[in-house]
């Protein structure tokens, strides 16, 4: 395998280290720039580390990179404290507390002001409400660590070669196939871009895209610090992160690093970033916009007087320093969807480096990822979520929102109404609050139905962060939906049929089930990565011997439509159906009352069973219907063209009027409908580090065919699972736990399984037909006593309604197949 | 003690220069600006001056409305009052500059003790402007200063001819052009920055006379390229680098 990376950064470095340990070692590495630092970001890159995220695949990157400095003895604990000047900011730390415990990070505690004066003595503690104190939060010699990789891989055999400027990437068939630089070509099997902010320029050599926009943040040096003139290291103090004022200050030797994400986006493009020989600096080494500080100097000062305030320190170094904005903040890595071969590793921070490094190398050799890579993945984005408008609106959006207080139900406010269905302006009339997923409008619910929440008697949340993106109209629709029947529109989906002779080997490969059925059948799936986790879960539709519909959530399409692809062979192919189709739901009690006024077919449940689809005529339109339910009620998602999507939706209303119809939005769909059924959801219960198995999904007989992931499932089902997916309720709570909290014992100690994984929260959200606060977590066997959900540091007892997938709600499924 | 203190706006280039299409000048778009090192240590003379003796440091640039940040650059290590005569960007030569100077230096209330300037600008390299600025006042001037001592109403000032100096005492009022070296000039803390922001800034529109020099268009001389010669590697190469150190002159 011949392997060219682009980028020598901490990236491209780590990268180019793992792939010849893997045994990649035909392996070439080129960067415009020379060696140790090629003037990229992580030339100037403030090297600090704080663990702790609320985003379990950024920890586990982040906790595997610390690993992997620690071991190369580049890593320098000196501990680190967010700080509080705010009561809104102090909630936020005790939801830190709660991720820290979720993910492993030990050690962390919430400190006092006096605390935070013990600890960093030059801080003005009389300004702080508290801190978040995490021990093991350390510094790190990047540079020194890249080289070290850089090194191992030429031990090996690799090249490296430094002053080397690529020319063009050349792609034939849609391969990748060689790199011409300015010291010759390479042919290539692989090719992996590792550039940070000059990555979009690459990409487009090869007639990829990888959507990043190169953006400031600024910082300051200033010294000599007269407090540090004795220090024993260059980082003795712990780094302080002023999360209100989204500014940090950390020692550096003599001096302190002033820190600032607070100013206006200022974003640049890759085509106009200067060469090494035009920079004063470097290329990532802009000139400092003063003005864009003035703010700044006065926060630093308020926080850390003993040093700002002293006239003997002077500001000696001043930076617009580059780095790279992704639109949704996660980094962009994976094979690109346009070209095979091509490899994306950017956007990607020092703290997750190595981890992204060897994560990257596993799944280009390995075909899987150690660490689940599925929310970094860059087959995820839809071509709109690609264009610059999109890119820059929602990196300029996100970046103050670097050391934000972001709910996890917080919606974007730029580039919204891009992809709108058939049926927007009836959800408009009828007062949809819409959410966006994957740049659709989707209503979450409507306040056209307010007057359902006192007739159903739903409770509003007191506490304004629980009730915050959430209203109790959710709940009504729902008990509306169980009572009589409920409209969904579900446009949103990502729909893509693999067409051709080899249409069934290439579903038989993917799919965990059997694939070889009868037309008109619905099979629900689970798709299982190498090593036997959760790849994805969708439907397919047998259409026909040569057609199969994969039918699967908006958010994830786009990579499961790569991943079929990857696997046709030479006569299978993709087509993409999104948006020539679009979707209504229907479900509840009256929903076959409601189908059946206006098709003259059969849709009994003789004739039209659950699990199945067909043809039904309405008002003159073709419907395909298909009877399945993500709500667990009987119903349908009722498939039309885009140009008939209005005249569905009238038809479905009118006739739904008689039986008291409600719409309802994703509210519903996504949370309350499904947590009552016990419905697990990708990303959520079902992701790479859980199985079949574990997820109680493993009902159905494997089959004798060969899919992807079969050895491992196979061995899944010969021993007993380490941990099972449980539905947990709170009842008569006042607080709402919303995801990723950690589940403990009594005294506060985290459940922890045999494969070291914690339990924690996989879903949240009330279940209104069993009057229970529902919460869904992986525990492991035995007997762990009282449990309880730590959200905002209380501990709330939990009952455990099920281990295992049985429904708290209709167990029998007699609704659905009603 | 009254001192002026003039500067001029000069981008910060990096080692490969980049001209605009109609080569008129330097690219300047992704560029930082500065004052050059001979006026950062100007001003840092007349400041420490001022410190010891009392008095005022005022400091003048002829430029666009940005080089007021030049000005409260300035301010933040020291000078206590800026004036910006402001043009629209266009180059000046070194007549119409001091000749605006000049102009200007009769709207002061009183005459100043010292008039510094850089010895040459670090984009123009004219080296002109203090000279016929002293010229138009009638005063003494000294250029190519690497030290300077205030007596009573007088000072004494030495240049460097390579190893010896040249001495020269003149009387108060006098115009000196120094050169980098003169001092080693202080950074600004951040309650200078911040107390800069308040300073005095006086503005003044000017426009230029008609040109005296017409400028053709600028050159970039070719190979200028990077020369690296490899001194060793690892620790045998720890001789030859004192060597170089030692050649430069640094250790």
């Amino acid at each position: 395998m011949k392997v060219v990376v682009i980028g020598g950064g901490i990236v491209g470095n780590s990268l180019t280290g793992w792939l010849a340990e893997l045994g990649w070692t035909d392996l070439v590495q080129v960067d415009k720039g020379p060696f140790p630092n090629p003037g990229g970001s992580t030339g100037h890159a403030s090297n600090f580390i704080f663990p702790v995220d609320h985003s379990k695949e950024m920890t586990q990157l982040t906790l595997e990179s610390m690993r992997q400095y620690r071991e190369t003895g580049t890593l320098h604990e000196c501990g680190g404290i967010e700080v509080a000047r705010t009561e809104e900011r102090l909630e936020e730390l005790r939801r830190r507390m709660a991720s820290a415990k979720s993910w492993g990070v030990e050690g962390c505690r919430l400190v006092t002001p006096a605390e935070i004066k013990e600890l960093v003595p030059f801080v003005d503690e009389s300004i702080l409400l508290g801190g978040f104190y995490s021990p093991s939060v350390a510094v790190v010699d990047s540079l020194r660590f890249g080289t070290l990789m850089r090194e191992r891989a030429q031990a090996k055999g690799a090249q490296i070669l430094a002053n080397t400027e690529v020319k063009g990437i050349d792609v034939e068939d849609g391969r990748v196939r060689r790199v011409r630089t300015t010291r010759g070509d390479f042919e290539a099997d692989v090719v992996a871009i590792a550039c940070g902010v000059w990555s979009p320029r690459l990409a487009q050599m090869a007639g990829a895209s990888i959507p990043l926009t190169p953006a400031v943040h600024q910082m300051i040096d200033v010294g000599p610090v007269p407090r540090f003139l004795d220090s024993k290291t260059a980082v003795d103090y712990p780094i302080v992160r002023d999360m209100d004022t989204n500014m940090y200050e950390r020692q550096d030797g003599q001096g302190l690093e002033v820190g600032s994400y607070a100013h206006r986006p200022i974003l640049h493009d890759p085509d106009e970033i200067l060469s090494i020989e035009e920079a004063a600096l470097t290329p990532t080494e802009l000139p400092f916009t003063q003005e864009d500080f003035e703010l700044q100097l006065e926060h630093g000062l308020e926080l850390v007087p003993e040093i700002l305030g002293d006239e003997s320190v002077g500001i000696k170094y001043a930076i617009n320093g580059l780095l790279s904005l992704t639109p949704d903040g996660l980094p962009l890595l994976g094979e690109t969807p346009e070209v095979k071969g091509l490899w994306s590793a950017a956007a990607v921070w020092v703290k997750e480096g190595p981890g992204v490094g060897k994560s990257l190398a596993e799944w280009m050799v390995l075909g899987e990822p150690e660490i689940d890579l599925q929310s970094s993945d860059i087959a995820r984005f839809y071509p709109e979520q690609r264009t610059p408008q999109h890119v820059k609106g929602r990196a300029a959006e996100g970046f103050n929102k670097t050391y934000g207080i972001v709910h996890p139900g917080e919606q974007w406010e730029s580039n919204r109404g891009v992809r709108v269905s058939p049926f927007y302006d009836r959800e408009q009339q009828l007062g949809a609050v819409f959410f966006e997923a994957a740049a659709w409008e989707r209503p979450h619910w409507y306040e056209a139905n307010a007057p359902l929440v006192e007739e159903y008697g739903v409770k509003p949340r007191e506490h304004e962060w629980d009730a915050r993106w959430w209203s109790p109209i959710i709940n009504a629709e729902h008990l509306a939906m169980r009572e009589r029947a409920a409209m969904f529109d579900l446009t949103a989906f990502c729909v893509f049929d693999v067409v051709g002779p080899g249409a069934l080997d290439c579903v038989q490969t993917v799919a965990a089930r059997q694939m070889n059925v009868p037309d008109g059948r619905v099979i629900y799936t689970p798709v299982l990565a190498p090593g036997g986790g959760f790849k994805s879960d969708l439907t397919i539709m047998k259409m026909a011997d040569d057609r199969f519909r994969v039918v699967t959530g908006g958010a994830h399409g786009m990579a499961d439509m790569k991943w079929f692809r990857d696997h046709c062979g030479p006569d299978a192919w993709i087509e993409d159906h999104t948006s020539a189709l679009c979707t209504v739901g229907l479900w509840g009690p009256r929903a076959r009352d409601i189908l059946s006024s206006i098709t003259s077919d059969d849709v009994s449940n003789e004739s039209f069973p659950f699990a199945t689809w067909k043809t039904v005529g309405v008002d003159g339109l073709g419907v395909l219907a298909s009877r399945i339910s993500y709500v667990g009620d009987l119903g349908w998602e009722l498939y039309v063209p885009f140009e008939h999507g209005a005249a569905l939706w009238d038809a479905v209303w009118e006739a739904g009027q008689p039986h008291g119809v409600v719409p309802a939005g994703i509210g519903v769909y996504g949370t309350t409908g499904r947590l009552e059924k016990a419905y697990r959801a990708f990303g959520f219960e079902l992701d790479q580090d859980y199985d079949v198995v574990e997820a109680d999904m493993a009902w159905w007989k494997v089959k004798a065919e060969d899919f992807v992931g079969k050895d491992a499932h196979l061995a899944a089902r010969e021993r007993e699972p380490a941990a099972v997916c449980c539905t947990l309720t709170l009842t008569g709570n006042t607080r709402f736990p919303l995801g990723r909290e950690p589940v403990v014992r009594e005294d506060g100690s985290p459940l922890i399984d045999a494969k070291g994984r914690r339990s924690y929260v996989t879903s949240a959200g009330m279940g209104p037909s069993l009057g229970k606060y529902i919460l869904m977590s992986y525990l492991p066997p035995g007997d762990h006593g009282q449990l309880y959900v730590q959200y905002m540091e209380e501990l709330h007892p939990v009952t455990v309604e099920v281990v295992g997938s049985r429904p708290p709600f209709d167990p029998d499924n007699e609704r659905i197949r009603s | 003690m009254r001192i002026l203190v003039c500067v001029k706006r000069v981008p910060l280039t990096g080692g490969k220069m980049v001209l605009t299409d109609d080569a008129q000048a330097l690219e300047t778009r992704h560029l930082g600006f500065t004052i050059s090192p001979h006026e950062e240590c100007a001003v840092e003379e007349a400041v420490r001056i001022v410190e010891a003796e009392g008095g005022e440091v005022v400091v003048m640039t002829l430029g666009p409305a940005e080089a007021e940040e030049q000005l409260r650059d300035c301010m933040a290590i020291g000078a206590d009052r800026g004036i910006l005569l402001e043009t629209q960007g266009e180059e000046w030569d070194a007549q119409a500059t001091a000749g605006a100077i000049v102009e200007a230096l009769h709207s002061e209330p009183e005459p100043f003790d010292l008039l510094f300037f850089g010895n040459e600008s670090a984009d123009a390299g004219g080296y002109q402007v203090g000279i016929r600025v002293a010229h138009a006042l009638g005063l003494p001037i000294v250029t190519g200063l690497k030290k300077i001592d205030l007596r009573d109403g007088s000072v004494r000032c030495e240049r460097d001819v390579g190893g010896p100096r040249d001495v020269y005492e003149a009387p108060l009022p006098a115009v000196l052009t120094v050169l980098e070296g003169l001092n080693l000039p202080r950074y600004p803390s951040v309650p200078g920055r911040l107390r800069a922001k308040q300073k005095p800034l006086s503005r003044t529109a000017v426009s230029p006379p008609a040109a005296q020099l017409e400028k053709l268009r600028l050159i970039v001389p070719e190979g200028q390229g990077k020369q690296a010669e490899i001194l060793g590697n690892g620790a045998a190469a720890a001789p030859r680098i004192v060597e170089v150190l030692q050649e430069l002159g640094v250790a």
